[in-house]
């Protein structure tokens, strides 16, 4: 008998708008030493299912339909309150999505981390605050954060993220748990770190022999780690099976939807480049901000700004899609943004079809903003929640003179047509709609002035993978039908090979290399790059294992060390 | 932090004198001098009047020679009540008036953020919604409605406690700080509701629970201090409003305090009196928003030690 | 929890009707009308201003009508809520008071939503050094002891009716601006207004068709919250006889004059001060019932 055996889990939630069964009949198992992943897209339920575990849903609205959940033979589903406190203090852990909010940010991470251990419901186990200091000190040691003594008393804003959710991991460990559940432990880390704390989770859980429950939306990040997998979708199970059967054997439709729609391999059909002169050319950009948490210390003049962007040189030719890769705070926002006059620049220029577009006021660029358009991270964000399709739609059109009250309604169905939005939904608000939907809406409104030069900035970093692919054909297919010109903006390697022509690496405000997306991969010039490229996780679990097991030997904790400091170097 | 205060208290500094000089200008701008309200004075007394008390030089030359006697802590007299300063007039009513305010204090403090804390724990029940309502009822019964019913019944049918007074008879306290401080605590209640329950649903409380904390634990331990944050910056702002309702509980139990001293005063006009105590009350709200703000401070540790940065 | 199922329609297909779009305003309605105790108190509000506005017509007595021989009596038939010492009719005296009441409040809040209003907005749309000097300004006003400032306005040019509007409305435009500018700095960073700006929109239709729009929530919810207070305000300065002056009368008139008989003639005391605390209770409801409603993190779910 396995260590946790589920069966027929049912979980519904009573909301306003009528029954929504979040968990519909799953079960699985896992064992000790063993690992399972759980993958889905967002609202497949696959959250829930874990939490309902742990009774941490909020109920209501939440309520628990069927089904049991055997750990150790005993049913965690109709514990007592008592029992399971027990179990979630001593026996089973969990460690969370996001790092910068999952710690309490008024109290010391250590006091958090013995917490456990001193108010521990199981008498015989509760310890003393010393010993309790010491044995954290000890796992803080062994999660690879350097001094550990001295970072006992710290607060978490004291700590990046990727160190943060070190500190999560210790204090998921600290009381030799058999089972270790990961929520998207790594989906808000950069891929370096999200690297480190992968292999860090599979070193612990061979030593320890514990079971983990890994829960991601993305089937690359386990593919090293899981030995079996788990494919959620809409609260149900659509397929379990081992790691390798899932990814190299698979039967099911969903799964292989999955599948294939993860970036993978290179651009295939390279774009009509256009080898005149370049429709962007950027010499020396700089911007800077001015950084009011250091004026307010008083610090030298130096000091005060924050370098978002440092001297940087570029240009895109005609027909040409230039990726941006960077990592968080690496500034390759900002450097869009200035590109388009929307953030002040402090130095350098940006000649737009040969003229010089920096510096002129907003009367003057007017004309020019037809020619540049945007397209944003968030679709939630990006949209006027008060507008209308139709009116977000018509008002660049309108405005530009682009259309005539007489023309408009057809011209906003082609360009519906055109992002493959329903005709129908022309009357809806923007939060009637999908996060996909969304993004559909601001390519429309982008595309709208009929511009020449798009800048996206990670413009699918916040759907889901099938989604995202959905979306990445259909920019493809714009830029290929327009004829238009694009920055493209991403933290996601593979997102950028798929799409980009040519390719910048980004750090620290400067353009560390550029090349062709495929010399880049096959050749890269910086320790940077190489390290970047080496921690993207690949849909293919034994090339994944191998470089897990390649890692391991050498030190995570002091490579984790060296990008803590970049990292705060940086903010 | 200690630079903070110290900043703080400098731009006081400018935000005093300016409240100095309005009231002053109000003061002297209102028609009719303080002499010429009730009987008629006879010219030549009228001139000594005003001579004693230098109304016959130039505005200015007033304003300055006040000023600094306001450095020294001197008000000048009364104009009321002759022989009287107006530092020993407030000295008189600040006891009464400082003690029934942090008794209301106490009382809105203690019974506000349980009752908020107990409904925060869990929203959308009864346990939510009796106080809640409660609270609702405390914010729509003003105290100048509130006093004279707590009188009527308590007082006068019951007669459990006295209906006036303060220190004269065992139990004349009760009354006017539960009058004063009802208000209080209904808005702290929502306040520490909201505040906890905004903590409540923050992914680190989910986090506690994970790790087998007691929910008590979790709530005094992990919530708390987040969730009662709103309440402290609201303090500043209350003392104020405390100051405000004092002058009717004063008025309405008979509570020889500064706050019935300046209702007195303002129906007497007597200004001196006035312009004293105003300068007195905006100085210690400054005094008290600061002290509420520097508390808000403290109990964030990232403010706080960016605070520690700046020495 | 589901997704949306996406999929790309076919062109040409889309002969179908049009679906009608339902807006945050109208989710927020949808919303505010399940709350009975909002729609409750909205209902009591249109009553008393309907009351209000038809005073003169409908009040059983005159205003003046003074019966010295009847005294104080306590509700009968002719006199419902009874009359008072000079024998006026209570409920007469009530209606007369509440048009004070009410357009003290009204009139005081529109003053306080002007200031307010233009004031952060400016604040919060030009930012900067701007921003910084007019918030600094609301600050100092913010630590300055107001009630102490209204009673001392009062004392000095007297009892005037239309300071009294601007003393408070100059109190209460505070918070509003506050709350204001925070909406504005807000929206400023949201991207739509930064695509609005990258499509070359001017200034002032991005502040009239994108951020005014999205201001008006918090803007309503938050005045409809200011009424009360500044009732009680009023209320509060003619119980202490520094607001409204004799014969004209108001709720909080009528409960200090309430307050002094109250154990010889407690209804002289408990009826207009029910009056004035169903009223609050009923603006108070409202405005959280609004809250709730167009609080754009209620409307997510």
């Amino acid at each position: 008998m396995a260590l946790l055996e589920v069966n027929g889990l049912k979980v519904h939630f009573h909301t306003r708008d009528g029954l929504v069964k979040a968990v519909d009949d799953v079960s699985f198992s896992v064992d000790c030493g063993e690992t399972l992943a759980i993958v889905g897209e967002s609202g497949s339920g696959k959250s829930v299912t874990c939490y309902s575990l742990l009774d941490l849903l909020p109920k209501p609205p939440a309520k628990i339909e069927g089904g049991t959940a055997l750990f150790d033979g005993v049913d965690l589903l109709s514990c007592d309150a008592k029992q399971m406190r027990s179990f979630r203090s001593n026996d089973i852990a969990m460690i969370f999505q996001d790092p910068m909010t999952s710690l309490n940010p008024f109290i010391t991470i250590g006091e958090q981390l013995i917490e456990p251990l001193i108010y521990n419901p199981d008498k015989t186990r509760s310890q003393s605050r010393d010993n309790a200091r010491l044995r954290a000190i000890e796992l803080l040691d062994e999660v690879g954060i350097i001094n550990p003594e001295a970072r006992f008393d710290c607060y978490p804003h004291e700590f990046s993220g990727g160190m943060r959710q070190r500190v999560m991991i210790a204090m998921a460990l600290i009381n030799e748990p058999r089972l270790l559940i990961c929520d998207e432990p790594t989906t808000a880390l950069d891929v370096t770190i999200q690297a480190q704390i992968l292999e860090l989770i599979s070193q612990l859980q061979q030593k320890r022999n514990m079971a983990v429950i890994f829960i991601s939306h993305d089937l690359g990040v386990v593919a090293g780690i899981a030995d079996k997998v788990m494919v959620m979708c809409d609260g149900t199970v659509r397929e379990t099976g081992d790691t390798d059967t899932i990814f190299y054997n698979t039967a099911n439709d969903y799964t292989k939807k999955l599948l294939a729609a993860i970036p993978e391999g290179a651009k295939t059909l390279l774009s009509r480049v256009q080898p005149e002169a370049p429709i962007i050319e950027v010499k020396n950009l700089k911007t800077y901000f001015r950084d009011y948490s250091k004026a307010l210390a008083g610090a030298g003049s130096a000091k005060r700004f924050i370098k978002a962007v440092d001297g940087v040189s570029l240009h895109i030719q005609r027909g040409e899609i230039l990726g941006l890769v960077g990592e968080s705070g690496s500034g390759k926002s900002t450097l869009g943004r200035s590109i388009l006059q929307l953030a002040p620049i402090t130095e350098g220029s940006v000649h737009f079809c040969g003229t010089q577009i920096s510096g002129l006021n907003p009367r003057q660029l007017v004309p020019w903003r037809r020619k540049m358009q945007m397209i944003f991270q968030d679709p939630y964000a990006s949209l006027n929640p008060r507008m209308t399709v139709y009116q977000t739609l018509a008002e660049p059109l309108l405005y530009h003179g682009l259309a005539t009250s007489a023309n408009i309604d057809k011209q906003v169905r082609l360009l519906m047509d055109d992002v493959g939005l329903a005709r129908a939904s022309m009357r809806k608000y923007p939060h009637e709609f999908s996060g996909g939907q969304r993004q559909r809406i601001a390519i429309g409104r982008a595309i709208a002035t009929k511009p020449e030069l798009i800048i996206a900035d990670e413009p699918v970093s916040a759907l889901d993978v099938t989604i995202q692919a959905q979306i990445l054909d259909l920019i493809l297919d714009l830029v290929e039908r327009h004829n238009l010109t694009m920055l493209f903006i991403s933290h996601d390697l593979s997102v950028v090979r798929y799409i980009s022509d040519r390719v910048m690496v980004m750090n620290k405000g400067v353009i560390l290399e550029t090349g062709d997306t495929e010399t880049l991969w096959a050749n890269p010039q910086q320790q940077y790059t190489r390290h970047l490229l080496e921690s993207i996780p690949l849909a293919d679990p034994k090339s994944e294992r191998q470089r897990l097991a390649r890692s391991a030997l050498s030190k995570v904790g002091m490579q984790g060390e060296d990008l803590e400091q970049r990292f705060r170097a940086e903010i | 932090m200690f630079r903070f205060a110290f900043m703080r208290l400098l731009q006081a500094i400018p935000v005093i004198l300016v409240v100095i000089s309005i009231t002053f200008l109000l003061v002297h701008s209102a028609p009719g001098g303080p002499f010429s309200a009730d009987k008629a004075v006879p010219p030549e007394v009228l001139k000594a009047l005003e001579t004693q008390y230098n109304l016959d030089q130039p505005l200015w030359q007033q304003y300055i020679s006040y000023l600094g006697d306001v450095l020294h802590g001197d008000f000048g007299p009364s104009f009321k009540y002759p022989g009287r300063t107006v530092s020993e007039l407030i000295a008189s009513g600040l006891p009464a008036t400082a003690e029934l305010a942090v008794y209301a204090m106490l009382v809105a403090l203690i019974i506000g953020a349980s009752a908020g804390v107990f409904a925060a724990a869990r929203p959308n029940s009864m346990q939510d919604y009796i106080p809640m309502s409660a609270a609702m009822l405390g914010i729509c019964m003003p105290s100048f409605l509130l006093g004279p019913l707590l009188v009527l019944i308590f007082g006068i049918n019951l007669e459990w406690v006295p209906v006036s007074g303060w220190g004269d008879a065992p139990g004349d306290k009760i009354l006017p700080a539960i009058t004063l401080g009802t208000g209080y605590a209904a808005y702290i209640a929502r306040l520490s509701r909201g505040g906890m329950l905004e903590i409540l649903s923050q992914d680190y409380i989910r986090t506690a629970r994970a790790k087998g904390l007691s929910e008590p634990l979790v709530i005094a331990k992990h919530a708390l201090r987040g969730g009662l944050i709103p309440v402290v910056a609201f303090l500043g702002p209350a003392f104020a409003g405390l100051v405000g309702g004092s002058f009717v509980v004063e008025t309405i139990y008979q509570i020889p305090g500064l706050g019935r001293f300046y209702v007195q005063a303002a129906f007497n006009r007597d200004y001196t009196m006035i312009l004293g105590t105003t300068i007195f009350f905006a100085t210690l709200i400054i005094l008290f928003n600061l002290i509420s703000d520097m508390l808000t401070i403290w109990l964030n540790p990232k403010l706080r030690q960016q605070g520690q940065g700046d020495n | 929890m589901n997704s949306i199922p996406e999929s790309r329609p076919q062109a040409g297909q889309e002969q179908e009707q049009e679906e009608r779009g339902s807006s945050l305003w109208h989710d927020a309605w949808i919303k505010l009308r399940k709350n009975r105790l909002a729609i409750c108190g909205l209902v009591i509000l249109l009553l008393l201003c309907l009351v209000s506005l038809l005073t003169p017509w409908i009040a059983p007595y005159g205003y003046e009508e003074q019966n010295l021989l009847l005294g104080a009596s306590a509700p009968s038939a002719q006199h419902w809520l009874g009359t008072d010492i000079f024998g006026r009719d209570m409920l007469t005296r009530i209606m007369y008071g509440g048009r004070v009441s009410l357009t003290v409040g009204l009139i005081a809040t529109a003053v306080a939503l002007i200031i307010g209003v233009l004031w952060g907005a400016t604040a919060g749309f030009i930012g900067g050094r701007v921003d910084a000097v007019m918030m600094r300004l609301v600050d100092i006003l913010y630590a300055l002891p107001f009630m102490i400032f209204i009673v001392l306005l009062m004392v000095v040019f007297g009892r005037n009716i239309f300071l009294l509007f601007f003393a408070i409305g100059a109190v209460e435009w505070l918070t509003m601006a506050r709350i204001v500018r925070g909406q504005v700095m807000n929206l400023r960073k949201q991207e739509f207004v930064e695509a609005a700006y990258s499509l070359g929109l001017s200034q002032w239709t991005i502040i009239r068709r994108h951020i005014i729009p999205n201001t008006l929530g918090p803007v309503i919810v938050y005045t409809t919250l200011t009424i009360p207070s500044v009732m009680l305000l009023e209320a509060f300065l003619s119980f202490l006889g520094l607001g409204i002056q004799p014969p004209q009368s108001s709720w909080g008139l009528l409960i200090s004059y309430g307050v002094e008989t109250m154990e010889e003639f407690p209804w002289l005391l408990i009826f207009p001060g029910l009056t004035l605390s169903l009223t609050l209770f009923a603006l108070n409801f409202l405005g959280d019932g609004l809250r709730d409603a167009l609080d754009p993190r209620t409307s997510k779910d």
